[in-house]
């Protein structure tokens, strides 16, 4: 542990909060009677596949395309991840099975 | 009524119950192999409840603490969460004084389910949703606890877990990608954070591509919403 066992409550406290803000501010925002405005229905619709997007670029941004393996393992496995998830729709088949490939490319095929 | 609503809730959360147990002992693994043991594991799943945000944390944890830093992180990576509450306004709205419980859990998996059911017959709505959600959150808690134990009673190599979350990402993209008439926001996410990231570094691209990204959108508005 780096932190403190204080500091990490305090981290993990934080996180917490942060995260039922994020969860909590459209229904404070847009209480039920009235109407939601337009642009904010739109956003609705169009953001969250957009950001989803980001999140996966957001978690390769460790991986070097210049220096070896080349991001090779990351993209075999989000290969796996993705078809199978199309093919199956199970997550357990796609998350599992795609993080298991994984760790076997990282710890036993590309070291 | 509660065990009816408990009995007609409970089938629809088996999917979300596989992938929670790998998910949740996946996060609990790699948070004892930062020294947090499985009380750790479980205040985090019961407080914060997110897996993005939670493995996100793990890496919050291993790091100087910085709570500055801690919230500005989770707000990139939960900003989503700001646009799932809208499309559950009504029905949410409906839940009375279950309301704060059903806004409090409202992680990617739940959302999928609570926008997608409609209660049987017969059976109370309020209580039909929220043990979906309570149902979801144990199981987030109760595969997260394993993990962590396990993670510290049988030491192994654990390098690569932390894919999992990136396995998360790639499945709610396939299914977003599957269900939207349009492509354009999804491919616009991940062009405009490629840009970025190439551009800016791997330490401050995420501004930048949350402005790219809005900025895209709110031009091709006309375009898009054409397909609505």
């Amino acid at each position: 542990m780096i932190q403190d066992p204080i500091q990490s409550a305090v981290t993990v406290g934080v996180v917490a909060l942060t995260i039922l803000a994020t969860r909590a501010l459209p229904f404070l925002l847009f209480p039920g009677n009235r109407e939601t405005p337009r642009l904010i229905v739109y956003l609705g619709r169009v953001l969250p596949s957009a950001i989803i997007g980001m999140l996966i670029v957001y978690c390769l941004k460790g991986v070097s395309l210049l220096s070896s393996p080349h991001g090779i393992p990351e993209a075999l496995a989000i290969f796996f991840v993705a078809a199978v998830h199309h093919w199956k729709h199970n997550l357990i088949l796609s998350i599992g099975g795609g993080t298991v490939l994984y760790m076997f490319l990282v710890q036993a095929v590309f070291v | 009524m509660k065990t009816k609503a408990f009995r007609a809730a409970f089938p629809y959360t088996i999917p979300v119950f596989m992938g929670y147990l790998f998910l949740g002992i996946a996060f609990g693994v790699l948070l004892a192999s930062k020294g947090y043991n499985a009380l750790w594991a479980a205040a985090m799943s019961l407080t914060c409840y997110a897996g993005s945000g939670q493995f996100v944390a793990v890496n919050l944890l291993a790091a100087p603490f910085a709570p500055l830093h801690a919230v500005l992180i989770e707000l990139m990576v939960n900003c989503r969460h700001l646009f799932y509450g809208l499309s559950l306004l009504e029905p949410f709205g409906r839940t009375g004084r279950l309301k704060p419980y059903m806004v409090f859990s409202l992680t990617d998996e739940t959302y999928s389910l609570q926008c997608g059911v409609t209660p049987p017959d017969g059976v109370d709505e309020s209580w039909f949703r929220f043990f979906i959600s309570l149902l979801d959150q144990s199981y987030w808690i109760f595969g997260s606890v394993v993990g962590a134990l396990a993670g510290t009673l049988i030491p192994f190599d654990s390098t690569g877990i932390d894919f999992a979350m990136t396995a998360l990402f790639t499945v709610i993209f396939v299914e977003q990608w599957e269900s939207g008439a349009t492509h354009l926001p999804a491919l616009t996410g991940l062009g405009a954070t490629a840009v970025c990231l190439l551009l800016a570094g791997s330490d401050h691209f995420i501004p930048f591509a949350l402005v790219g990204i809005a900025a895209i959108l709110l031009a091709s508005r006309k375009r898009l919403e054409a397909y609505a």
